[in-house]
């Protein structure tokens, strides 16, 4: 016979559902530029990669231009030309390995 | 993206709203189920039909009001027209009852005077009255909770120059989803990495280019993060901040369950506009 009261349970065991807001996500953002042109951001790549060899692939995979912005507050962030949102996340998620759940697109 | 999928309030075909008010009037209690399903299937129709909202031009302003004091105000009208319509026939029936009452009184006194049929109201005219008078005074209470009140109206959006777009309804907007507008267009700003103003009409004016199409997704994306209780889905919910942890609540009105909600980010904002001269 089992007593449910001298069951032990661990109120503070992971409940695997803490996860539901990591603090370093990936944003990707759009904005416009005069016209139809638009701008995407990449910010907040974990510190690991190599932001420049990531431009790099980018560019070339995009065919677009790009640069590395230094901003204070939130690190370095990947500027991009266009509309870049989906093949960003595309690239972060296979090339990279990026967990999509860390990855914000944001934008209309 | 998933959030993609889940159905928000939106409901741009006017059709809907038009079956509902008769249908409320004349089935007064037992429509709080089919009212859910009915939010539900608004929308999945509605991403067939993309809101037909034209930029510009003056129509595409008058008709969504329309539109919406239609869904506002069909429901009282309706019922005015019906009410006036059994005042008229209870008039009828009063001065018919007054000739026959008189005589059918007189001869049936013996029968039951009863309290009613003095005033000329039967149970079923009463009964009437009352929903009519309790759903233009308290729509809540008739059972129409799910009703025109959660029902989002699509993003009005008109070409504000070249360069700029008029957002005229987020006032209306921010009023259905109980948020205050201040909230929904810091949330609006950063999202479309932009910013902007709000006019004398209380419309807001955003800089850039968007459709009503692009907007509506964000506010999709709105409703999903501020505003939808994630427990019953419900979207009677209201915003709180915590003054001794400064984090925002979302508290459910339905279900009463709390979710803590992240506060709204603008992140890297790059800098667009004309480079200044060194
Ligand atoms: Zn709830």
């Amino acid at each position: 016979m089992s007593l449910q009261n001298l069951n032990t349970f661990d109120p503070f065991a992971d409940t695997g559902d803490d996860d539901t807001q990591p603090t370093n996500y990936i944003h990707i953002r759009i904005q416009q530029r005069n016209g139809r042109k638009t701008l995407t951001t990449v910010q907040g790549v974990p510190d690991e990669y190599d932001l420049k060899r990531i431009l790099k692939v980018l560019k070339k995979d995009f065919a677009c231009n790009g640069n590395i912005v230094k901003d204070d507050e939130l690190g370095e962030v990947i500027q991009l030309q266009g509309d870049q949102r989906v093949k960003v996340m595309e690239f972060l998620t296979t090339q990279l390995a990026l967990p999509k759940k860390n990855i914000k697109i944001h934008g209309f | 993206m998933a959030e993609e999928n889940v159905d928000l309030g939106f409901d741009p075909t006017l059709k809907k709203k038009k079956k509902k008010p008769t249908k409320a009037v004349e089935e007064s209690g037992n429509e709080t189920t089919p009212e859910v399903d009915d939010v539900l299937s608004g929308l999945k129709k509605k991403k067939k039909k993309p809101a037909k909202v034209d930029v510009g031009g003056d129509e595409s302003s008058g008709t969504p009001v329309d539109e919406l004091t239609d869904a506002l105000g069909e429901l009282k009208l309706k019922k005015k027209k019906k009410k006036a319509v059994t005042a008229d026939d209870f008039d009828k029936q009063l001065e018919k009852a007054g000739v026959l009452d008189e005589t059918n009184v007189e001869r049936e006194s013996s029968v039951e005077p009863s309290t009613q049929t003095q005033y000329g109201l039967s149970y079923e005219e009463l009964l009437d009255r009352f929903f009519t008078i309790l759903k233009e005074n308290n729509p809540e209470l008739a059972g129409e909770r799910s009703g025109t009140k959660f029902r989002i109206p699509p993003p009005i959006c008109q070409r504000e120059g070249s360069k700029r777009t008029a957002f005229a309804n987020v006032q209306e907007i921010a009023e259905k989803l109980q948020r205050s507008p201040e909230h929904l267009i810091q949330y609006l700003f950063a999202e479309l990495g932009t910013s902007g103003s709000v006019d004398g009409q209380k419309r807001l004016i955003i800089k850039g280019r968007f459709q009503p199409k692009q907007l509506e997704n964000v506010l999709r994306r709105y409703i999903i993060e501020y505003v939808t209780c994630k427990t019953c889905k419900s979207i009677n919910t209201q915003l709180k901040k915590e003054s001794s942890n400064r984090l925002f609540f979302l508290v459910c009105n339905s279900c009463g369950s709390t979710r803590s909600v992240s506060s709204i980010k603008t992140g890297f904002q790059a800098h667009v506009g004309r480079r200044k001269k060194v």
